[in-house]
């Protein structure tokens, strides 16, 4: 028994295998309770990591497997052109203001973060790991990946990023005053990726549509703000 | 057939983007790259949304499996983040808020200065 498990965790299909079963089991718990705390990519997380720890496995060993899911993340970030394209045509009317308020956005936001991280003395390796973590997950691991950051930390900040969105952003809003729908769902998708953009389909059609076609963009506009912030300001 | 089709043209345009990328050494990720290419593509007509949609459509809808491999990673870096997981929630949440804010009040001021009285 104990030579079929070290065979087993010593093989691909163990970390390809766990993913599969905990994102299902993680899909199902989601359905049931509905809340963006418990998202499948969250139960699987945790499931994952407690099962390694538990049973003394390496992340090595999980990664043997974990590699070849790793290597869709390629493919994943190309295809974002897909729902920006169907998205796009939303642009015509406000392309300005939108187009302004997600830079000036992500400009602030990002600079907030090296402003913090700063004040708080984290080191550098750290800083950089959170700088894209507001766009969505593909892009914002690129982004670490090209700054010299891990993107493991800027995964886990970009999901913690999501689900404040999800509980709060639309209060953020309300107590601003933003109260213009195409503003609201800017504002949402730019701030908080895909969680906070199932949050304003919630609100409304033109708020979730908003926040979906801000995604792309914003993730775009970080690709280009990011290197040149953290030179100017870290 | 094809889906076969769908996804190699899908990892030929990654490709061309990993391809820019190192040629032109350009700081922008390849992958990244790839995805302007692809928005490109179809934007002016050369790739039509149906020659990709279904393999498209399928992996946007299970995406965030394709990042677990990387949020497991975080196990990696726990003596890293040690002592330092409160104040990476506050930087997360207050920058959240930052974005959320100075978005929104920036879109709403153009928009309504474009419409008055709307």
């Amino acid at each position: 028994m104990n030579e079929f498990a070290h065979l087993f965790i010593q093989s691909p299909v163990f970390g390809i295998a766990i993913s599969l079963l905990t994102f299902y089991a993680g899909t199902l718990i989601y359905k049931k309770v509905n809340s963006p705390l418990l998202n499948p990519l969250v139960l699987s997380m945790l499931a994952i990591i407690f099962l390694l720890l538990g049973f003394h496995i390496s992340f090595e060993d999980y990664n043997r497997g974990g590699q070849f899911i790793s290597f869709f993340l390629g493919p994943a970030t190309v295809i974002l052109a897909v729902p920006l394209y169907k998205k796009i045509s939303l642009l015509k009317e406000n392309s300005i203001p939108i187009l302004a308020g997600i830079s000036i956005g992500s400009a602030a936001g990002i600079s907030s973060i090296i402003i913090m991280c700063r004040f708080f003395g984290l080191d550098e390796l750290v800083s950089i790991s959170m700088v894209p973590k507001s766009v969505t997950t593909p892009i914002g691991i690129e982004i670490s990946g090209q700054l010299g950051g891990m993107p493991s930390i800027t995964v886990a900040a970009i999901v913690f990023t999501g689900i404040a969105g999800v509980l709060l952003g639309p209060m953020v809003c309300e107590l601003f005053k933003i109260d213009d729908k195409v503003a609201l769902g800017v504002a949402i998708g730019t701030s908080s990726h895909a969680l906070g953009t199932t949050k304003a389909v919630e609100l409304g059609e033109t708020e979730g549509a908003m926040s979906g076609l801000a995604i792309g963009i914003a993730g775009l506009v970080t690709v280009f703000l990011a290197p040149i912030l953290v030179k100017l300001l870290m | 057939m094809k889906y076969i089709v769908q996804f190699l043209i899908i990892l030929a345009i990654c490709f061309t983007g990993e391809i820019i990328h190192t040629y032109f050494n350009l700081p922008v990720p390849g992958n990244i790259l790839g995805m302007l290419l692809l928005l490109l593509l179809l934007m002016t007509g050369v790739i039509q949304l149906s020659m990709i949609e279904e393999v498209s459509n399928f992996m946007l809808r299970h995406l965030s499996f394709f990042f677990i491999p990387a949020a497991v990673g975080l196990i990696t870096c726990f003596t890293i983040l040690e002592g330092k997981w409160t104040v990476l929630m506050f930087i997360s949440v207050v920058s959240t808020f930052i974005i959320a804010v100075v978005t929104g009040a920036t879109v709403q001021l153009l928009i309504r200065r474009r419409h008055p009285g709307e």
